[in-house]
């Protein structure tokens, strides 16, 4: 055996081992979920029997599992809408059109990723509950995420690599500024739309901190909120506290799952690496 | 607006308004919700946030007016001499050490065995991105079971399982966070670095191999210098993300326990300014951490500019 191949070897046993042990969690979840009694032996790993999804009706019973499917969904929605629309545009103009006051929104904007959401937490929960009055309102969780700064990177990065003939050209014809932005650079950055929906679906779906504080009524907290209140509260008094939280855990984390490993493709490091780096 | 209003305009007439809005006042335009979004939910709040920081603040029902009068830096020496706001700084800086070595280290190397491989490597990186990809608060539920007094990890150790279980015990806590954050964010910096490897000619790992160079000497002299930016990008973020922490604390080791061993400062200004009513406490502390992560990203930018 040569070097070469030894080295290869190595590289697979090591990639492996190390994607075993990112993946095992997201086993164990699945499978205590559907188990009657999850065990936590080395050999209950592997159950033969005692499949049930009573786990999942019995947090419906004592959440209302729907109602916060449905206010995740609108949370997430919102902020797609904002990040598709706004976002797009801003990162157009900071691409393609020159303008006054340009290069000042871009430094502004590396600025801001550099600021901590937590230090703003104080006085955003003071404007958007207070002074706004949008406590437990959609408006009033998604206004904070409505635009996300990263997707308007990754927009910016995608613009500036198409060639500037294809403007010129289309101006020249005569294309107002609106119709060269709407036929001819929205349809040529497609795959960056892709990416955009991807990276920007997971920061509401999975964020915690900020619908915790803007939601008091269940009626309107998202999952992640209902389900870290049953996990730390509620799921202790039923009859099989295990298999409750992890089949919880399963419903959140399912839908983003399904979605990562379909456009998985698009989840590609020249995108995302180009959009955080500016 | 139709779009034949914007068809004969290329550029904006010469005169004092294309002067004053640019070539293209169009771009203006189409920034400006994303201009007026920075200014009401980052710009006013952090200038807002500092504000308080100085003042005698309490939250008002509507309507309701009461004085703030300044106060200097009071809030700060509240803060300072608070012994569970210490402690919570403590805390970060054990978290920090743990993580952010290990972070580097492990995403750096994952990376480039990635890049090394063909076959595969789609399966492998779907592996590392989806603790990332997926909510913490699902993941801590399942690492709070893994990691519980009769869990599968401690039942595997036997003996050796330490005791008090390792979110129970105070030596512990903090290490045991710091790690699951490792996990659960270890793949985005796996793909900022496989982004940056992707900028290394394949050449100088070539002319390096005919030169009988081994796997760890490429390693160290190849690979390791030529990621040197990326490294400091997820030297940065690794830090900012570690001085944030709020959900695992609250929820793994419910509240920052056992006694306040694993609180953070995050976890601190929650307390003070939400639950206990102290919002200009905790803006001192969040001004402090801002301050502290600045210093922190600095001085990690000048150590791998040296090295």
């Amino acid at each position: 055996m040569t070097t070469r191949t030894r080295t290869r070897i190595a590289l697979y046993v090591l990639l492996a081992l190390a994607a075993l042990v990112f993946i095992f969690p997201f086993y164990f979840m699945i499978v205590g979920a559907l188990q009657e009694n999850p065990t936590t032996t080395p050999a209950g790993m592997f159950p033969t029997g005692g499949w049930t999804l009573e786990n999942f009706a019995n947090i419906n019973e004592r959440l209302p599992l729907l109602r916060a499917l449905l206010n995740s969904v609108v949370f997430t929605a919102g902020v797609l809408l904002g990040t598709l629309t706004f976002g797009l545009a801003a990162g157009y103009a900071l691409s393609r059109l020159h303008w006054r006051g340009r290069g000042v929104l871009f430094v502004v904007m590396l600025g801001v990723q550099m600021v901590p959401f937590q230090l703003l937490m104080i006085p955003l929960y003071v404007q958007v509950a207070g002074s706004y009055g949008l406590g437990d309102t959609y408006a009033g969780m998604i206004l904070p995420f409505f635009i996300n700064t990263t997707a308007v990177f990754i927009f910016r990065q995608f613009f500036l690599a198409l060639p500037e003939e294809m403007f010129e050209a289309a101006r020249i014809d005569g294309a107002g500024e609106l119709r060269v932005l709407w036929s001819i650079a929205i349809p040529l950055v497609r795959p960056a739309i892709a990416t955009v929906v991807l990276i920007t679906f997971i920061g509401p779906w999975n964020e915690f901190l900020w619908p915790f504080l803007i939601t008091k009524d269940a009626s309107m907290q998202p999952l992640a909120v209902a389900l870290a209140n049953y996990i730390s509260n509620i799921a202790q008094t039923v009859a099989n506290p295990n298999g409750a939280i992890l089949a919880g855990a399963c419903a959140l984390a399912l839908p983003v799952v399904l979605l990562f490993c379909l456009f998985q493709k698009y989840f590609t490091a020249s995108d995302i690496g180009a959009g955080v780096k500016g | 607006m139709t779009i034949t209003d914007t068809t004969p305009r290329l550029q904006a007439p010469p005169g004092p308004l294309r002067r004053l809005l640019g070539k293209q006042p169009f771009g203006l335009g189409l920034a400006l919700p994303y201009i007026i979004f920075l200014a009401t939910v980052m710009a006013y709040p952090l200038i807002y946030a500092v504000y308080i920081s100085f003042f005698d603040y309490v939250f008002t029902a509507p309507g309701m007016h009461i004085d703030h009068p300044f106060v200097g830096l009071e809030n700060y020496r509240t803060a300072l001499t608070d012994p569970r706001v210490l402690e919570s700084f403590r805390n970060i800086a054990v978290f920090l050490v743990i993580n952010v070595p290990l972070t580097v280290i492990l995403s750096m190397v994952f990376a480039s065995a990635l890049n090394a491989v063909t076959r595969w490597a789609a399966a492998f990186r779907i592996a590392f991105y989806v603790p990332y990809v997926t909510a913490s608060v699902s993941l801590i539920g399942v690492w709070m079971l893994l990691f519980s007094q009769s869990g599968l990890v401690n039942t595997i150790l036997g003996p050796l399982a330490p005791d008090p279980s390792w979110l129970v015990n105070d030596a512990l806590a903090m290490p045991s966070i710091a790690l699951y954050v490792t996990w659960k964010q270890l793949g985005f910096y796996i793909l900022l670095y496989l982004a940056a490897l992707q900028n290394v000619p394949k050449e100088l790992y070539e002319s390096a191999s005919t030169d009988g160079a081994g796997i760890v000497h490429r390693f160290r002299h190849i690979t390791v210098p030529s990621l040197r930016a990326t490294t400091m990008l997820v030297l940065i973020l690794s830090i900012i993300t570690g001085a944030n922490l709020f959900t695992e604390p609250y929820l793994l080791t419910s509240g920052g326990g056992p006694d306040g061993a694993s609180t953070s400062p995050v976890l601190m200004i929650y307390q003070k300014g939400i639950q206990q009513g102290n919002p200009d406490v905790a803006s001192a502390i969040g001004v402090l951490l801002v301050i502290l992560v600045g210093a922190l990203s600095l001085a990690s930018t000048r150590l791998t500019k040296e090295s």
